[in-house]
């Protein structure tokens, strides 16, 4: 690791001032991810400014049934919340979905939001083809060894996927980011926050710098949200990131689904939304028949590469399960 | 001290030293000297921990992981360094309650912090019942990632006793004890590996102190 300036704020105005004053200081808040990427020098922050003594950490109630978490809440406390357990039970699934007991202790949401792709010619810097590390340099991953890579809303300058559980879940919940920075507070939907690569795949979210996530909002879904599930398919039953995974959330009334939320993992830059597919299933009975017209929908236009081809029918595969799940849950608590 | 037991760590220190400065003067001058520089590093800050309860002030750089500043400052080498990269649970210790990965973490973030290593368990001559429980279970081989799993496995039954939900708990919206299968245990213990493959003896050793801690 190279050498860096350390500051601590105790504040969240004092935290955008520290961040404001130099163009390559960073945000620590857990540094399960950022710390890795300093090792491997894919990361080389000048300063790290340390929020995580800021009192950011509370998950409370919001008028109208939502529920705020602040940036600093750890994985491990959100998954185990009472009002998300109870009121957005799809999140905390996911959560635990995620990394280990150890890496759920210490990552925070606003860090979850914000950790980089594992995409493996991003994280070694060994390999010089990389735009997203070195802007205009390529993309080895193109016509490498491209199996945990996009299917969805790729480039041909940037095939990486996005590595979170807990994102696949707040896209699915429609779940609002909200920042404070030099300019002011700001609220950001959560299909805005995270990016396509575009032409300008060193980019991963619309946050600018010199803004800190100060917390989340999650608003109330439609329905009771108890008819959710999270399914992740990997390679080892635990402490893997995703080949492919999927957030559902219906609202289900008597044998048919009212409307529906559905966000794939594992397959693009983002969490995947589609709202095509989400409007096949309003308004159909609950069956497999439903669930499979829906995906087909979800993976309209996928464009896989040599080694990810699995991904296509394991989505699909996927989706249909997820729904399953989530009808046969009930109101059963 | 008058006389001192030699320990392996010291003869094998100084053996390096004076081995080096033997063939490749060269090396070995650059060795001592960089040696020597470690302790009058730059931007070094007062960082105080509080380790197995007793407090260490450390004047240290910014980028020491906590892993490092156990290991290499305060000679606290039970914490193992496996994969330096939170991948394999070797160094978990326990902060303030909660097992985490020192190997990612800085020590100067946990001023002022309770860290819990695998030195502080046993009572003088009296080990923890979790040490025990490895032990009479063969619940190791080569035993590197045994104080890694014997801090994990001590952290998991606390957090078991306050009924916090897994990835394989079937009803997150359910309150109460947890139903403590084996598939439970692995998925709480997924953060600690194992090269040489004693997790079943693992897993019984962790369920015999859960048991033994809820009769």
């Amino acid at each position: 690791m190279r050498p860096f300036e350390y500051s601590r704020a105790n504040d969240v105005p004092g935290a955008v001032k520290l961040l404001g004053a130099d163009p390559k200081a960073r945000f620590i808040g857990g540094g399960t991810n950022l710390i890795d990427l300093m090792k491997y020098q894919v990361e080389q922050p000048a300063r790290l400014v340390d929020i995580s003594r800021i009192p950011l950490n509370k998950i409370e109630e919001l008028p109208n049934g939502g529920v705020r978490i602040g940036a600093l809440a750890r994985n491990a406390d959100m998954a185990n919340d009472p009002l998300v357990r109870q009121r957005f039970p799809v999140l905390s699934e996911a959560l635990l979905a995620g990394a280990s007991p150890q890496l759920r202790n210490l990552a925070t949401a606003g860090g979850n939001l914000m950790q980089r792709t594992r995409c493996y010619y991003f994280y070694d810097p060994g390999f010089s083809q990389c735009n997203k590390r070195t802007p205009g340099s390529g993309c080895a991953a193109l016509d490498g060894i491209n199996r945990i890579h996009a299917i969805l809303g790729a480039s041909s300058d940037c095939i990486a996927t996005n590595p979170s559980d807990m994102s696949v879940a707040l896209a699915a919940l429609a779940a609002v980011v909200r920042v404070e920075g030099p300019k002011g507070a700001r609220e950001i939907p959560f299909d805005n926050f995270h990016r396509l690569p575009g032409t300008t795949p060193h980019i991963d979210t619309n946050l600018q710098h010199g803004e800190l996530i100060t917390s989340i909002d999650l608003p109330a879904v439609p329905g009771s949200g108890q008819n959710f599930s999270y399914i992740k398919v990997r390679d080892r039953n635990s402490y893997a990131f995703a080949l492919v995974s999927a957030a559902v959330v219906l609202e289900v009334d008597g044998n048919q689904i009212k409307s529906a939320r559905v966000a794939l993992g594992g397959v693009a830059h983002k969490p995947w939304r589609t709202a095509e597919a989400e409007a096949a299933l309003a308004g159909k009975p609950l069956n497999e028949r439903t669930y499979s017209e829906a995906a087909a929908i979800a993976l309209n236009g996928a464009k896989p590469f040599e080694h990810n081809r699995f991904k296509v029918e394991l989505a699909k595969r996927t989706i249909v399960r997820a729904c399953a799940t989530a009808a046969a849950r009930g109101k059963q608590a | 001290m008058e006389s001192k037991e030699v320990t392996r760590r010291d003869f094998v220190g100084t053996a390096a030293l004076t081995g080096a400065a033997a063939l490749l003067p060269a090396e070995a001058e650059a060795q001592k000297q960089s040696t020597a520089s470690s302790h009058a590093a730059p931007h070094t800050t007062e960082v105080t921990l509080r380790i197995n309860g007793k407090e260490q002030r450390l004047s240290i750089e910014p980028r020491v992981t906590l892993l490092d500043a156990l290991r290499e400052r305060l000679q606290l080498t039970g914490t193992k360094k496996g994969c330096d990269h939170g991948q394999c649970g070797a160094c978990t210790v326990v902060i303030n309650g909660r097992r985490v990965n020192s190997c990612l973490t800085l020590a100067i973030m946990h001023d002022g912090e309770e860290i819990g290593t695998v030195e502080g368990l046993a009572q003088g001559e009296n080990l923890h019942p979790m040490q025990t429980a490895f032990i009479k279970n063969d619940g190791l081989q080569c035993g590197y990632c045994t104080p890694g799993q014997i801090c994990s496995a001590v952290a998991l039954v606390e957090e078991l006793r306050k009924d916090t939900v897994s990835f394989v708990t079937p009803d997150v919206r359910k309150h109460g004890p947890i139903q403590i299968t084996d598939d439970e245990i692995r998925e709480r213990m997924s953060g600690n590996i194992c090269r040489c493959g004693a997790y079943p003896n693992i897993v019984a050793a962790v369920r015999s102190v859960y048991e033994g801690s809820r009769a």
